[in-house]
């Protein structure tokens, strides 16, 4: 996960270089959403701003889309997501007693940000690798097999 | 890895080892290796074939051939005769009796992994997906120089129909007759679209194909744009599939390399240009009018239909949508035709399926097997029985969006017709085991909670139901439920199916209606006896807010 730690110049620059990527096409607002949440951690309001008067799409048109899509970020995040699979094959191999034990583990609620801005919390639909569930995500790290007592080991890594 | 050529099985049901299936097991390992055939067949015990009438069975695939009741004492004969010489052993085999559906159908297939039917999944696995060279190698890009040099457009589409092939995505629609109507539609410019938005909860069947062989999408794709007349195509692939976008991006390229895409393919008047579109998280692109706005850079949210995409589509122009799994089986069809296609699977369904096998078995993994298949089959051959010896509850075949069906259909034939006929969806292929471990208003809770989620919010029967009918069933779990509730479930599934806008908000009712029609004793034993009989639910009697 990017951290956002570029002044507010180098953000509009980084914007501008995604748009101009694209050749500012309005059929490419979705990838050029997904470049600026990638590498800005989310769609901050002056992004927002930028993105619609470079484009000539309505902010409101910008923000419905970019709020549509799982893998555009509209808050900051913290500095690692967690993705946990809520989708029934995970669920039935045990992902519920997982997805219990990560909670208390890390004492955040689903969608919500640890108040030492190290960890966001966020279910995701079926990653295609049920065949080792129940899976989660940790930034683009993908566990399978999970079981309750392996979580310490597996956060611990992170920073 | 190793290529079997045979797969040897000892059935090892209770009866079964009582009569001595461990010995004849033993005895099968020992013969192996003593005619030194251990690295060419492969053995394993199988639970619950349904067939106790001659246990122990011993079943030899890929002929399917059955023996039984085996003796330790037969087990040199059997090895000596069938695996060595390669000659049924016929005075061993069990008496013809058809208990367990189909597996005397099962005797007809070949093919180079043991027990597996592959077509799609051919070169998956076995070429190296980076090398258009190795591609070529193993028949590829035949099929399109095939059609490019002798075939006129309307003969492929009347190949098509003629195999029966059925799209694979989901809804089984025939793959000529779509064809057909783009090809037949009005407009100079006209598209096609690869649907690879793979994100039906326990499938990734798509996955596999687009990361094992990419190339062969590209093939179909090509062979369908100069069918229906189109120039121009998109793959719109999940955002999550890393892997297979930039396998994708490298085949197109040295296909461009080579003169397979572009201008005048093969120095015809033919030419097609090809883009990857990734996704960016949403469920509902699936559809496949939402992943038609998704790639003009719009909110997912489906069109009403009709028009239908083959006359008005991308830009509003004529558009054919294909799943992977349906294009991956053209080019096959072409190079060997539509007779050897329809020798596989069932003749209402003919061809091969890929599942993904999930849940409380002691193998998941992915198979690709004929059409026709049984689910018990599927479970005791390929998932290697259930876990820990746990009986069936239940299972739920295709994703979140198929049925929930109960162990006492599991011997209904899986292709499209026999699967309408049972009420039962056969969606996209992923078939979720159940054991009695799991708590059918827990499972729906989990399946309503999913479309509460991917709901696009367009249309209100979706995005109120959904919200609404998971409250319902935490409350049940939370043993505040009423049974009024289930009228009111009963009532919501039929509102779902009957007023929604596209597929999402259609199939979301299909749990609330399953679980009600299949295991309404379990439901109720919650409202009335404040229990839930698996020991699942939290029934803590105090209201959740939402």
């Amino acid at each position: 996960m990017t951290v956002n730690t570029k002044d507010s110049k180098d953000m509009v620059k980084t914007v501008d270089l995604i748009i101009d990527e694209f050749h500012a096409k309005k059929e490419e607002l979705i990838p050029i959403l997904m470049k600026v949440s990638q590498e800005l951690g989310h769609i901050s309001t002056p992004a927002l701003e930028q993105i619609s008067e470079r484009m000539h799409i309505p902010q409101s048109q910008v923000y419905s889309v970019a709020s549509f899509y799982r893998l555009i970020y509209t808050k900051s995040t913290g500095r690692h997501v967690i993705k946990f699979c809520e989708s029934a094959p995970c669920h039935v191999a045990g992902g519920r007693e997982v997805w219990n034990a990560i909670q208390k583990e890390l004492k955040v609620k689903p969608g919500e940000t640890s108040a030492d801005g190290k960890w966001t919390l966020t279910t995701t639909s079926c990653l295609g690798v049920c065949a080792v569930g129940p899976v989660m995500m940790v930034d683009e790290d993908i566990y399978g097999n999970l079981r309750p007592d392996q979580l310490t080991d597996i956060l611990g890594k992170y920073e | 890895m190793k290529i079997k050529r045979s797969m040897v099985l000892v059935s090892n049901d209770p009866q079964s080892i009582e009569k001595g299936a461990e010995k004849v097991f033993a005895r099968l390992s020992e013969e192996i290796k003593a005619f030194k055939l251990e690295d060419e067949i492969s053995l394993s015990m199988v639970s619950d074939i349904g067939r106790n009438d001659a246990s122990p069975l011993v079943i030899v695939y890929p002929e399917a051939t059955i023996y039984g009741p085996v003796n330790p004492d037969d087990v040199h004969f059997l090895v000596e005769e069938h695996l060595y010489k390669g000659r049924v052993a016929t005075k061993l085999q069990a008496p013809t009796k058809d208990v367990s559906g189909k597996i005397a159908w099962l005797s007809n297939r070949s093919g180079t992994v043991p027990a597996e039917q592959r077509i799609v999944l051919e070169r998956a696995g076995v070429i190296n997906p980076d090398s258009i060279e190795d591609y070529i190698i193993h028949d590829g890009y035949q099929a399109l120089g095939k059609v490019l040099t002798e075939m006129k457009p309307v003969e492929v589409i009347a190949l098509l129909k003629d195999s029966g092939l059925k799209g694979r995505g989901g809804a089984g629609f025939p793959l000529g007759m779509k064809w057909g109507f783009v090809a037949a539609a009005q407009g100079d410019k006209k598209y096609i679209i690869c649907n690879a938005d793979e994100s039906e909860p326990g499938t990734f069947k798509d996955r596999l194909i687009l990361e094992g062989d990419p190339h062969s999408i590209i093939e179909a794709m090509a062979i369908a744009a100069y069918s229906v007349g189109a120039d121009e195509g998109y793959i719109y692939i999940r955002g999550e599939y890393t892997i297979a976008q930039a396998r994708l991006l490298n085949a197109i390229m040295q296909a461009k390399e080579m003169g397979f895409l572009g201008e005048n393919v093969f120095g015809s008047e033919f030419s097609f240009d090809l883009h990857v579109h990734g996704g960016a998280g949403a469920y509902i692109c699936g559809e496949e009018t939402a992943l038609i706005e998704s790639i003009e850079g719009k909110r997912g949210e489906p069109r009403p239909r009709p028009p239908y995409p083959t006359t008005n589509g991308l830009w509003d122009k004529p558009t054919l949508v294909n799943n992977v799994e349906t294009l991956a089986n053209v080019p096959p069809i072409i190079r060997n035709g539509a007779a050897w296609f329809k020798s596989f699977g069932t003749p209402s369904s003919p061809g091969t399926k890929v599942y993904t096998i999930l849940g409380n078995v002691n193998a998941t993994g992915l198979i690709e097997v004929n059409m026709g298949i049984t689910l018990r089959e599927v479970i005791a051959i390929y998932g290697k029985g259930m876990k820990n010896g746990v009986a069936l509850k239940l299972a739920q075949t295709g994703g979140s969006s198929g049925s929930i069906i109960p162990a006492n259909l599991q011997d209904v034939p899986m292709d499209y017709d026999s699967y309408l006929k049972a009420g039962v969806a056969m969606g996209s292929g992923a078939l979720l085991i159940c054991s009695d471990e799991t708590c059918v208003v827990d499972l729906a809770k989990v399946l309503i909670n999913f479309f509460r989620f991917e709901s696009c919010g367009k249309c209100n029967p979706c995005r109120i139901g959904n919200q609404r009918a998971f409250q319902i069933l935490t409350n049940i779990s939370e043993g505040l439920g009423t049974m009024k509730d289930l009228e009111d479930l009963q009532s919501m599934s039929k509102w779902l199916y009957e007023m929604s806008n596209c597929g999402l908000g259609q199939t979301a009712g299909s749990p609330l209606k399953d679980i009600l029609t299949h295991f309404r004793d379990e439901v109720e034993a919650h409202i009335n006896l404040k229990e839930c009989p698996a020991g699942v639910c939290p029934m803590s009697g105090s209201a959740t807010t939402f």
